[in-house]
């Protein structure tokens, strides 16, 4: 059953330099009990498309495409069924949790909140479930009564979690929640995420620059590059083996620790991620490739198939499909 | 291993900056003259930004037009049309008229002469007490943001002290201890502005002293003074022009102020002399409007002209405000 | 390049230590309210570097590791003279630190820092070429080794890999991307010529595709110039690229340090034994083996300070060895347990048949 299906998602900023392209045409789709993997660096539109998903993005901003929740399209729904929607439906973990918490507001009455604008509860009945979610989390209940400053940054984490669970959502969409966080708390939200969505059969959207914590987690991946997905398939082969020249390149940045071929030998790709106001022509990621040839700069590439499940938009992909017909 | 003879020089390897413009011929690489034209082309780019708001042109229009009026004032309207006794003043209190267009006054004298005489007074009082406030001011908010400590709480705790200081009282009794003049008023009005002055400077400082290129600064060997003339004053500096600007406004208002309650040189024109020569002679009650309205409008329009520019030089300071 | 700074640099290293610590510490003190101070309650006292023992050999590059709180940059910053030890002593070439001036500006510019973030290490009124010549200028160097300023300047934006040079003479810190704005912070610290360069978490804020360029170029001058490097971070996959050796720290001490691959393939303390066991790989989701976070600085806890979350005795892996009591009792320091591999663990050392020395 498919909780979220994404179909050509663009989306443009309206700015004083003129429209910007922030999102070139992305479709994928998630499943019950699914997690997507989307990576990319500053600049690829990945945060675009969290906020495209829910209709946060500011004024300005004009987007096209479909974005099914449940076999609704949320991007032609009336202003009312929106909010009905908006964390009913699909709800967000925020990177930076830190600040997402109102400082002057118990922990217990910001998740109650969330309950009672939904009209799931009353206020004493949201508070009684606020507990309940604290403890999902692995809160003590009594911290409830406790105020953001009194938590440790990985606590504060959990708190957004057990916020997004507020109003049992079909698809969480975690946008960066481990990357504030030190290695060791990083796991255990890593392990709660994973503990509470095979738990609760969500459907997880998964966003992060981080290879590494992609490959554990997620089942399925999406590398995004300048506003468009370059490469996508299930998790381990396209870690393991990339067909696309970027995903290498990303891969390449996570060394394994054991590994003597990493040591003193760091790569990386020389450039910058393209900034949505400067995208190269035809494979955008052509200037910054080293296996670049001449069509690269003139074809624009679609996802072709390169085995084991995966799709890549490369024309060496494209190319070597061609051979293997 | 690469013997370091063997580095590529300058010229060698695969140029990374070629998204940039081309830089500053070979013969102007001259460091000082890279300092003067990044100054050059940064006052370039404010400018261009500054043209782009309305408010602020309008402002900076109205400005540059007071200035000019004070300026060539003697071009403009004779000085002998200030005296009481000038033969070429015509019947008392009477309303505009073609060779009066603003009327006179108790003394027969033109309104229009008074009004162009008296900015020259109004703003030189102005900006001399914003001299005065915004150096005590700057300097004090310095040093306390920059030292802490001890310095710190005295000077602010001296602030303090100068901020509860009630203008209208202090002004009076200064008034009346040493004769009313024009070098009370300023000293009045720059006593009473620096202290706010000094605390917003002093949080600027603090925000700035702390800043990573401060202490990269600090790492590379700095002293103090470098430390504050080249990387806390730069930072600053925007932050003290621009309330600047305000504090002139309100050292032309409160000049007015001080003048039209008495407290001011008698003999002087002032817009705020004027006035209150205006309401002494009872104008409001006999109706004659045109001596009360030029000196008032006059007021309100260098007021709102230095505040005009003052917000649109604060969008400049912080983009946050511009509009998307 | 003028001096000693020329020279060999081999991956160990010349016994030839540049930098020494010893027995540092660095607190801070909280505050106390006025009435509570009064009514006799003391400030708590945060011990953020609680006796540390360090040497740097010329031409090393040695990874400060561990997770916020830990003290590692604490560490780092007072080696480069920002905050005031209470306690011990730094030696830079066999000379002890003092507090004269002259030997602490000279000390300032063989010594160079570069930040976490370099948007915020420029001064964003300031171009690029003023930025990089800054520490010229502090320290009134006009010309060396026959180049004037301009020169010098250019040659060190073309040794971090900005060239042309003369195009990003007047260039404004936001105008280049998050790479090249560390390029040109590393290369206002090699414009001085240094022995060491002290570099906090130097890759973290750029983009991941990015970072291999900086570490490379980082490693490049280690091999060109014999420069010293201690690179404070949390990532143990970049002390596994580019450092030769890792010190691992928490709550204040070095609890391991010893060669990079020594370390980190063969740890001997259990803090990095469950460090490494988090870092994320394909293979499935670890679970971590701690729980909870670690404790805030002010209340360290007795005897070895990683014994309320040590796996080994919560597991009673230290009990049937006999070191519980120890571990819950007895602080200890770092014990050299294979060559130059050193741990503060008492379960390590008895495994080796090792007498334990106490430190209080």
């Amino acid at each position: 059953m498919t909780v979220l299906s994404v179909r050509d998602l663009e989306v443009t900023y309206a700015t004083q330099a003129g429209p910007i392209p922030a999102v070139r045409g992305v479709s994928f789709d998630i499943d019950k009990g699914e997690v997507l993997g989307l990576a990319g660096e500053s600049g690829c539109g990945k945060s675009t498309i969290v906020n495209a998903i829910l209709r946060l993005l500011p004024p300005g901003a004009t987007t096209t495409g479909q974005v099914l929740l449940n076999g609704e399209d949320v991007l032609t729904m009336k202003a009312g069924r929106l909010r009905a929607v908006r964390w009913t439906g699909a709800s967000v973990v925020f990177q930076g949790a830190m600040h997402a918490l109102n400082p002057v507001q118990r922990i217990g009455d910001q998740l109650a909140e969330a309950i009672v604008l939904h009209r799931l509860s009353a206020q004493r009945e949201a508070l009684v479930r606020a507990g309940d979610l604290l403890e999902k989390v692995g809160l003590p209940p009594r911290r409830a009564r406790d105020y953001p400053h009194e938590l440790s940054g990985g606590q504060k984490q959990r708190v957004m979690i057990a916020m997004a669970l507020a109003c049992t959502p079909t698809l969480i969409i975690a946008d960066e929640p481990t990357t504030a966080l030190d290695v060791m708390v990083q796991a255990q939200v890593l392990t709660l995420l994973n503990e509470l969505q095979h738990e609760m059969g969500l459907a997880m959207l998964f966003i992060t620059h981080d290879l590494s914590v992609l490959v554990e987690v997620c089942d399925r991946l999406a590398i995004m590059y300048a506003g468009k997905i370059v490469e996508e398939g299930p998790s381990a082969p396209v870690f393991a083996k990339p067909a696309h020249p970027y995903t290498e390149a990303l891969a390449a940045a996570f060394p394994s620790i054991g590994d003597l071929r990493f040591r003193r030998s760091p790569s990386g790709l020389g450039g910058d991620p393209p900034q949505p106001d400067s995208i190269p022509s035809g494979c955008s990621f052509h200037p910054r490739c080293p296996v670049a040839f001449d069509e690269c700069p003139t074809v624009v590439p679609d996802l072709y198939e390169a085995g084991d499940g995966r799709r890549a938009a490369c024309l060496l992909v494209r190319d070597q499909a061609r051979v293997a017909t | 291993m690469r013997p370091p003879e063997a580095l590529p020089t300058f010229e060698e390897g695969p140029p990374t900056g070629t998204e940039l413009e081309p830089g500053p011929p070979p013969e102007v690489r001259d460091p000082r003259r890279i300092a003067w034209t990044r100054r050059r082309i940064s006052a370039g780019r404010i400018w261009k930004t500054y043209r782009k708001s309305t408010l602020g042109m309008i402002g900076l229009a109205a400005l540059i037009l007071f200035v000019l009026v004070a300026i060539f004032a003697p071009l403009l309207a004779s000085k002998e049309g200030l005296k009481a006794t000038c033969p070429c003043n015509g019947i008392l209190f009477s309303p505009p008229s073609l060779k009066y267009p603003l009327g006179t006054d108790n003394f027969g004298r033109s309104v229009l002469t008074l009004t162009i005489w008296g900015s020259r007074v109004s703003l030189t009082v102005g900006l001399l007490a914003t001299a005065i406030s915004m150096i005590i001011g700057s300097l004090i908010g310095i040093v306390a943001g920059y030292r802490g400590g001890v310095s710190e709480s005295v000077l602010m705790r001296l602030t303090d002290w100068f901020l509860v200081i009630p203008f209208l009282p202090l002004a009076i009794v200064l008034a009346s201890v040493l004769s009313p003049s024009l070098g009370v008023i300023t000293i009045v009005i720059g006593i009473t502005s620096w202290p706010s002055t000094a605390r917003i400077v002093r949080a600027q400082v603090l925000s700035v002293k702390t800043r990573p290129y401060v202490e990269r600064s600090r790492a590379l060997g700095a002293s103090g003074w470098h430390l504050n003339t080249r990387h806390i004053l730069p930072n600053v500096g925007p932050l003290i022009f621009a309330n600047t600007i305000l504090t002139v406004a309100i050292a032309i208002l409160s000049e007015s102020t001080l003048a039209f309650l008495g407290l001011g040189d008698p003999l002087s024109i002032s817009w705020g002399t004027t006035l209150q020569n205006a309401f002494g002679s009872g104008a409001a009650y006999t109706g004659q409007w045109w001596w009360i309205v030029p000196p008032g409008l006059a007021i309100v329009f260098v007021v709102l002209a230095f505040t005009l520019c003052g917000f649109a030089l604060d969008e400049i300071l912080n983009p946050k405000l511009r509009q998307r | 390049m003028s001096g000693a700074a020329l020279g060999r640099a081999s991956a160990s290293g010349d016994d030839d230590p540049v930098l020494e610590v010893h027995d540092l510490h660095v607190s801070y003190e909280g505050r106390v309210g006025l009435g509570a101070g009064v009514a006799g309650k003391k400030a708590a006292v945060a011990r953020a570097v609680a006796g540390v023992d360090l040497t740097l050999r010329r031409g090393e590059v040695l990874a400060l590791a561990g997770e916020s709180g830990c003290g590692k940059t604490t560490l780092a910053r007072t080696i480069m003279g920002l905050e005031q030890p209470n306690q011990g002593e730094i030696r830079f070439e066999g000379e002890p630190l003092s507090k004269s001036t002259r030997i602490l500006r000279e000390y300032r510019r063989r010594v160079q820092i570069v930040f976490q973030d370099p948007t915020a290490a420029l001064n964003p009124r300031q171009t690029i070429y003023e930025s990089v010549a800054e520490g010229l200028r502090i320290h009134g160097i006009t010309d060396q080794d026959g180049l004037s300023e301009e020169k010098l300047v250019a040659r060190a934006l073309a040794r971090s890999g900005l060239r042309p040079p003369e195009r990003f003479y007047l260039v404004y810190p936001h105008e280049l991307s998050g790479g090249q704005r560390q390029r040109v912070v590393i290369a206002g610290a090699l414009v001085l010529e240094p022995e060491i360069i002290v570099a906090d978490e130097p890759v973290s804020s750029l983009d991941a595709s990015v970072r291999g360029e900086i570490l490379k170029l980082l490693l490049g001058l280690r091999d060109d110039f014999g420069i010293a490097m201690l690179v404070v971070t949390h990532d143990l996959g970049l002390a596994w690229t580019i450092a030769d050796r890792v010190a691992v720290m928490y709550l204040g001490r070095i609890v391991e340090i010893g060669p990079a691959e020594d370390v980190l393939t063969k740890p001997l303390h259990p803090y990095t034994k469950a460090l490494l066991e988090v870092v994320p790989e394909a293979g499935g989701l670890t679970r971590p083996i701690l729980s909870g976070e670690a404790p805030d600085p002010t209340r360290i806890p007795e005897g070895c300070r990683f014994h309320p979350r040590c796996p080994e005795v919560v597991s009673g892996a230290a009990g049937r060895a006999g070191v519980e009591a120890r571990c819950r009792g007895e602080d200890l320091g770092l014990i050299e347990l294979r060559p130059g591999h050193f741990a503060a663990c008492h379960l390590a050392a008895a495994r080796r048949g090792d007498v334990v020395p106490s430190t209080t």
